[in-house]
Parts: C-alpha cells; structure tokens; sequence
C-alpha cells in the first residue's frame, strides 16, 4: 500500500436524513493514481457517499459527522465558490444515466467546449478544438461530425463517452464513476471499463469506481471497500476479496454472481441467494447484516462489531471471520 | 375582453426538441393557416415601419372634409373622420403604436417574468414562497382595473402605457417559467452540470432556460395579442397617449358616430381583430410545432 498522503481522505462519514441514516462510520481512502471500487447493493449508500464527497448531496440530507479530505483540504469546510472550483477541475464525477444526464436542447460540443470554458477560460475557437480532441481521446468515431450532434443523435455508450469527456476535460486528480455502467449493454460496459482504465493512466488520475458489480471489481480496481447499509464492512485489494472474501456478506455477493472461474467452488451449482433484504439493517443496533446473517453471534445484535485489521490492509468487521482468519493465519506460522 | 385573455395561457409543451433543428420549422410551415398569419403581420409591421413614408404628415392633423366615407375621394380611399383627419394614415400610424406598445410591453413582461420565475423555480425553499406570494398579489388583483390606475399615475405616455401592460403580463410568465424550472432542476443533466462546478446563473441560463424556451415562446405570441388589446381598451377609454394616434383611441373616437358613420370604429376594429387573430394562429401553430408529443413527425 502507498505510504505517502492519500489523495482522498474519508472518515468517519456519517449522512442523515430526517427519516433515516444512509451512511455510518463510512470512510476510505484513495491514493493517487489507484483505482478504488466501492461496491455494495442498492441502497447501501454508496452513491451518496460520493455525492457527499462532490457536496452534492440532496438537501434533505446532512453530513453529520466525519472528515471529506483532498489532498488534506478539507471539503466540508470549503466554501461553496472554491468547492465549484474543485468540482470539475480537481475532482470530477460521471453519473449512471448517460441517456438523461445530458442537456438535450445542447449540441455535445458546446456542452463540453463549457466545461473549458468555464475552468480554463478557454475561447469558443479554442475550447472547440480541445472539444474535438477531447472527443477523440474518448474514442467517438469521426469527432469532427460529431461536435455538433445533439445528443438524442447518440447511441448510450457515446453519450456515456461523452460524459467520460466532460469530466476529464480538465483533469481532474479524481474521477468519480457512479455506476458508470449499469445502464449500458454488456458490450459496452467493457468498452468504457476499459476507456475509464486508459484515461485513469494516460491523465494521472486516481479513479473511485462505484458499483453494485462485483464481477468487473477483479478486472479493473486495485483495492475494493465492501459497503453493506451504510457501513464499511470489508476492504481488501481487489483479488484478495474475490479469491478469499472473510464477511459473510461479501461470501454471500460472491456466491450470488455468476462468474467464469469454474476453479471457485461457489460457482459450483445453482446461484446461492442473501435471504432477506438490506431493508432489514433499519433500525438494526448490532451489526446491520446481523439479520441475514448465517453465523451470526448473540453479541452482533447488540453492537456493531469494529473494523479490525487482519492483515495490513485489510479490514473486515466480523468477530467470526476475523476469529478464523487470525487462526488461519496462526495455523501457517504466520 | 382584455382582462380574459391576459389570463389565457395555451396547453404546453413539456419535453422540449432541440431548438436548434428544422423538424420545428417545418412543422410550423405545414400550417396554412399559421403561414398566411405570419404573413398578414409582416405586413402589418412593414406598414408600421413604412408609415413615415407612406404618410408624411401628422395623422392627427386636419386634411380632409370631415365624414368622408371610404371610396368617396381616391385621396382618402378610407375615407375621413368627424375632423377630417385621414383614417387610412390613422390606420397605418396606429399600427406602429399598436406593434410598437405590443412587442415592447412582451419583452419586458417576459424579462420579468422569466427571472421572477427562475428564480422561485430554480431556488425554491422560502425564495420560492416569497416569490409565489408578490406573483399571486399582481393575479388576485383584477389586471385591467390595475392597468387603468397605473396609467391614471402615470403620465399616458407609450413609455408608461408599455410598462403598465408589462406589470400586469409578468406574472402569467413567471408561473410558466416556475413550473417549467420546479421540474428541470430535477433532471440528471443539473446534477451533472453541478458537478462540473457551474455556478447557479451559468445552470439557469445556459442549462435550463433552453429547455423551458418553448412554452415561453409560445405564451409570448399570445401576449403581444393581449397588450394590442390593453392598448387599445386604454386609447378607447381616452387613456391612450393623446399626441400619438393609435387603433383603439379611433374606435374611441368614433364611438359617437357608430350608427351614421360606422366605418369609423369598424376599419380600426377590424385591424385589430385580424393582427390579434393572427398572433393567436401564430401561437397555436407554435405549440404544437414545438410540441413533440402533438406532432406527427418522429
């Protein structure tokens, strides 16, 4: 793991609303460079983590507790017109909807020719040019036609493109994706997978991948955080959670996606489902899986159990896996 | 008449197509009765703008025999009035008056309306409620009756008369423009813009006043009309600005003659009946050429 100062600093992230609190004690961090895959099923809280991160969050919503650090400035202390200058220029953020997260009555060019002109106080000759160079680096075929497309001309994985564009039109140190994928064709999922991976190397960025898949995690993130009710239940480098994941949650999205790697035992045989649904974490004291949980112990209904480190690197907030790992790890002479 | 149709606003168009393509256009142009509108209001506005040349002179001045009807002398095809003042260079001056308060009174009660209404719609939250409280003081009064008593403040002058009609139009497009924000700042392109750090003016103007464009064009045609109509009841009622001829202070005029000189009140009354007719086909026309889910085109 990188030693130096972390280019992204979340701790102790806490978003309330008044009916509910979507996310506990989230944080993570992450390194220049690196590509960090938050992963957690729908209503984990993910996607408001980074909305939170961005200070996008709807206003019903309140940080009510925790550190947002980039670069070890603080963001939440930031007043809002420095934070506008962060946004798009330091940190940017792709959205899931490719189809409605575009201005329709605009044409791409002048949507993207904006962005330069908003940061980087481009002219329209300029930023025009920079936008068809920009149109290329994401690989829309024949750039120079495309400029002036209006985007219900486009296809979804070109307008995700396009978005891809936007957000690295002043490169930023961060990428968010939120779901960057989701609404995209297997095909192409890939494709912009693999286009997000290129941009993170050729600009220097560092890119915080957030998705409910953990079938692309192993290919393209380097660490992953594991996100179940709004808790950081386990993070580990990106192979170590797929060859050997320790929460049971994490086992239990494991066996629930269908994978190539016939070598794993869990692809063995039907699909296994989680029994229950994430609504059962509301109002949980204990650990917020406790309910669904094959193994869980008397003391998980009680109090959330905490983060330990099982190895350097990796956490993971269950007594049970941790008691078997640590004596795994004694069994080996470790 | 005037205080009904102020209040008429035409069925919108939600989602809006680029305004940017021909579909639009061409769905306009496949109106006849729309191109034959568009047509008879060039018309007018060459005559306004021509009126200096066509009529030298003052038509308030006194050139004829009074009570000349139309035909009668080939000087004055349409005739005189009970001054003997032209009513054809009536007519034509009147048209710059009408055109002039017309288009003016809608492009400033559209300004209004449109930063009043971004403004509620975009913001919301107490911004909103503060807003939504002036717009609804200007609608529960009755806006003929405040036009009148602004007026009556005011010096009856076309400056006065243009910004009168513009304080009683505004809040008609500012609810519009509201509506049309409440449910724009919600889509995903917002959020996106947002997170591209764009300041709120740069998100109002730039992003989403494009897309609430439509209805307010729409509504727009139809404002002209109804501030042609407000000019002409206050010049009827002799609250027109008395140095300069319009529509509405000829039918008022000859008001008196109705039964033996009825060509009077009828040549002006016709002219504005077809410019308002024709801003009301030009508006329908608009709607449904810039409403997608009415017209048959893909």
């Amino acid at each position: 793991m990188t030693t130096a100062a972390p280019l992204l600093d979340v701790a102790d992230l806490t978003i309330a609303f008044p009916t509910g609190t979507p996310v506990i004690d989230f944080g993570f961090t992450v390194a220049e460079g690196e590509t960090l895959a938050v992963v957690g099923e729908s209503g984990s809280g993910k996607s408001l983590t980074a909305l939170a991160v961005m200070r996008l969050l709807p206003p019903a919503a309140k940080i009510v507790a925790g550190a947002i650090r980039l670069k070890g400035r603080d963001l939440r202390a930031l007043p809002e017109p420095e934070m506008r200058r962060v946004r798009g220029r330091e940190i940017a953020m792709i959205f899931q909807e490719p189809m409605t997260s575009l201005n329709p009555v605009l044409t791409v060019g002048r949507q993207i020719a904006e962005v330069l002109r908003l940061h980087e106080g481009m002219s329209a000759p300029a930023a025009r040019a920079r936008t068809i160079e920009l149109l290329d680096l994401v690989r829309v075929a024949d750039p120079h036609r495309r400029v002036d497309d209006f985007p219900h001309r486009l296809s979804g994985g070109m307008r995700q493109r396009v978005m891809i564009a936007m957000a690295v039109a002043c490169r930023p140190r961060l990428l968010i994706a939120d779901e960057p994928t989701t609404a995209l064709d297997v095909t192409i999922q890939a494709q912009v997978l693999d286009l997000l991976d290129r941009l993170r190397r050729d600009l220097g960025m560092a890119l915080l991948l957030i998705t409910h898949d953990l079938g692309i995690v192993g290919q393209w993130a380097d660490r992953v955080v594991v996100m179940y009710a709004g808790r950081r239940v386990e993070q580990a480098d990106a192979t170590r959670v797929l060859d050997d994941p320790l929460h049971p949650y994490t086992r239990g999205l494991l066996a629930a996606s269908p994978r190539l790697d016939a070598s794993l035992h869990y692809s063995a045989g039907p699909l296994r489902e989680i029994p229950g649904s994430i609504a059962s974490a509301r109002g949980q004291p204990g650990c917020p899986f406790a309910p669904r949980c094959p193994l869980a112990q008397p003391s998980c209904r009680i109090r959330p159990p905490p983060l330990a480190a099982v190895r350097p690197g990796r956490l993971v907030a269950c007594p049970v896996t941790t008691a078997s790992e640590l004596a795994d790890v004694a069994a080996v002479g470790l | 008449m005037t205080a009904a149709t102020s209040g008429h606003t035409p069925d919108i168009a939600v989602a809006a197509p680029p305004l940017g393509s021909w579909r639009a256009v061409r769905a306009f142009l496949r109106n006849p009765a729309a191109v034959l509108a568009t047509l008879f209001l060039i018309m007018v506005a060459v005559t306004a703008v021509a009126a200096p040349l066509i009529y030298p002179e003052d038509p308030l001045s006194m050139v004829a025999r009074p009570f000349l009807w139309p035909g009668q002398n080939p000087t004055f095809p349409l005739g005189s009035d009970s001054l003997g003042r032209d009513v054809a260079a009536g007519l034509v001056w009147g048209a710059r008056i009408s055109l002039l308060i017309g288009i003016a009174a809608m492009a400033l009660g559209v300004t209004i309306g449109i930063v009043v209404g971004a403004t509620a719609g975009y913001f919301g939250g107490w911004i909103d409620d503060a807003l939504v409280r002036l717009i609804e003081i200007f609608q529960t009064t009755p806006s003929f009756l405040m036009l009148v008593v602004l007026v009556a403040i005011a010096e009856p002058r076309v400056e006065s008369i243009t910004v009168a009609i513009a304080l009683v139009t505004w809040p008609t497009i500012a609810r519009l423009v509201r509506a049309e924000f409440r449910s724009l700042r919600e889509k995903d392109f917002v959020t996106a813009a947002r997170g591209l750090g764009y300041g709120h003016a740069r998100i109002i103007f730039i992003e989403i006043l494009p897309n609430a464009l439509p209805p307010i064009i729409v509504t727009s045609s139809v404002i002209v009309a109804s501030a042609i109509l407000m000019e002409s009841a206050l010049s009827f009622m002799g609250l027109g600005d008395p140095n300069r001829i319009s529509w509405g202070s000829m039918i008022g005029a000859g008001r008196e003659m109705l039964r033996t000189a009825w060509y009077l009140t009828f040549i002006p009354g016709i002219a504005i009946v077809l410019t308002v007719l024709a801003l009301n086909l030009i508006g329908d026309a608009l709607n449904d050429a810039l409403n997608p889910r009415l017209s048959s085109e893909p």
